[in-house]
């Protein structure tokens, strides 16, 4: 006799709470391959939890953001927002695809050098630039995006040794009716500091203004707040061109394009509560061209948009460990991946679908990860089918930040695989080892033996 | 020794639960089901496990233990007689 498939037997009390006027619950279908590459296969290749990129999806997303911005405005580059996930592979794909480099740091700078991109296409950005991090970017002739008056004076100093004039651009910080506002980085448009900062740019003389910059917030769910960010900037390069008959090249308005993933304590699904990339385009280019400029002189808008673009190119395949009830009765499953691999679980629901065929049925459990401590939480609530010790997930929308912010924390960081355009898995990025995480430790002498 | 459901409690074929005293309602998933109609029934614990061994692709350890985990639910929810 062939016998039945198994699962686990499950009982829960039926709610009669709130329902959600979208109905039903969602991210039971299995998810048994990526990109045609079986899950199974994946984790037996490159041991599980592994980070899985499309390749496809990454490609596919930019020509998408492309066409939504270059219909509605005809001068547009997009740069790759290192931060966001600087594994060469990801960033090397998006340069084939046209991006040019977004980066904050001197590593990420060299990074991006070292990927082949010309310094006229770094655009670089971030508070702690050091003079060597300036003189760097003014050799390889780098947009440099000032954030605060002491890199502006470190500047002029620098100015006077150099053969070239630095191009540089300033970061503008302002009010677009969004709480919180973003005004830590740059110079504020409301209160006069980002005029007082031009005014200094445009009287020394010593550096070329080609630019200017602003990055308004994170996960914006708002496009409007981009039409009144676009709006101020026009004001300041068209005032600009006023003053001083300066034609600004760019005005760059930064990231903060949501994506898909859930925010925690939302009440719609991620793809049902953020604006489309085409309303975020629309906010943008009516406000630009609807500001004034000649024909000739409009400027190029520069995107540094990460998140929107790598979210939902980012899978995270994992294992169960096991199952366990917790006190309260609550079902409580723990996987083999946690906090420390999954950061923006801290702030999303991810979804999370099983890998395997299963009933229909659901249970309400909360999600833990490996490690032996309390914050290991990756879903506090989350209704999955019945899963079994050793039964596999995916977790999806996980592109981006999860994995330049991860930590070798009690266990260590896992394999990154990229499946290219034809359905080819590729290792990026190896799973670490004790070595990884004792290179650059050094053991003092004395302490060779411990005696015990 | 047979774990009893306590008999006012109504079980549908679907697999819902009805239980009048507290009027909570439950769902169970089909192995859940059958393993409460095979309760019902007087069966005892080691012959509902010895059904499941012959019928299902589980080892007698792993389903052990789901079985445990199930019998505290039901006595969680107080769907069985407290005295076995």
């Amino acid at each position: 006799m062939q016998k039945k498939a198994y699962e686990r037997p499950v009982i829960q009390r039926v709610q009669t709470g709130i329902t959600s006027k979208v109905g039903a619950q969602y991210g039971n279908r299995p998810v048994t391959d990526i990109d045609g590459v079986p899950v199974k296969q994946l984790i037996e290749r490159y041991g599980s939890p592994v980070f899985v990129l499309s390749e496809r999806k990454i490609r596919q997303n930019l020509e998408a953001a492309n066409r939504a911005f270059k219909t509605r405005y005809p001068k547009v580059q997009f740069a790759w927002s290192y931060k966001t996930n600087y594994l060469n592979a990801v960033c090397r794909a998006f340069h084939q695809a046209g991006s040019w480099a977004e980066v904050v740091s001197r590593f990420e700078y060299e990074k991006a050098l070292k990927n082949g991109v010309p310094g006229p296409k770094i655009l670089f950005n971030g508070p702690d630039k050091t003079d060597e991090d300036l003189r760097l970017a003014i050799q390889h002739d780098s947009p440099i995006h000032i954030d605060h008056l002491d890199e502006l004076y470190r500047l002029h100093a620098i100015a006077d040794e150099v053969d070239h004039k630095p191009r540089v651009a300033i970061r503008i910080n302002m009010d677009t009716g969004v709480y919180p506002m973003w005004d830590r980085f740059g110079f504020n448009y409301e209160n006069g500091q980002a005029w007082d900062a031009l005014n200094k740019i445009m009287t020394m003389g010593k550096l070329e203004l080609i630019g200017l910059h602003t990055h308004i917030g994170t996960y914006m769910m708002s496009a409007s707040a981009y039409h009144i960010a676009a709006t101020k900037m026009a004001d300041l390069a068209l005032g600009l061109r006023n003053r001083y008959g300066k034609v600004v090249t760019y005005i760059d308005m930064g990231g903060g394009f949501a994506s898909h993933n859930t925010l925690k304590g939302s009440y719609l699904k991620g793809a049902d509560a953020v604006p489309s990339m085409d309303d975020y385009a629309e906010a943008i280019a009516s406000a630009l061209l609807s500001a004034g400029f000649n024909q000739d002189e409009l400027p190029w808008l520069y995107l540094e948009t990460g998140r929107a673009l790598i979210d939902d190119a980012g899978f995270l395949l994992g294992t169960v460990i096991s199952n366990k009830r917790l006190s309260d009765g609550r079902k409580a499953t723990i996987m083999d991946f946690g906090v420390n691999i999954l950061f923006t679980s801290f702030w999303y629901d991810h979804k999370i679908s099983p890998a395997q065929d299963s009933s229909s049925y659901a249970e309400d459990s909360v999600l833990y990860g490996p490690l032996c401590m309390n914050i290991d939480v990756v879903r506090e609530h989350v209704t999955l089918p019945p899963l079994h010790a050793g039964d596999q997930v995916v977790v999806h929308y996980v592109g981006a930040y999860n994995i330049t912010q991860s930590m070798q924390f009690i266990t260590l960081r896992p394999a990154v695989v990229m499946i290219d355009h034809k359905g080819t898995p590729h290792l990026i990025k190896q799973v670490e080892s004790l070595e990884t995480l004792e290179r650059g430790e050094v053991t003092p002498d004395y302490l060779n033996e411990i005696g015990l | 020794m047979a774990m009893r459901i306590k008999k006012n409690i109504a079980l549908s074929e679907s697999g819902f639960i009805f239980h009048p005293s507290t009027g909570d309602s439950y769902s169970v998933n089909p192995i859940g089901l059958e393993i409460l109609n095979l309760m019902k029934a007087g069966q005892s614990s080691e012959e509902i496990k010895a059904h499941m061994l012959e019928h299902y692709r589980v080892d007698g350890d792993s389903f052990e233990k789901d079985f445990y985990d199930f019998q505290v639910m039901l006595r969680t929810y107080k769907l069985v007689e407290d005295h076995e």
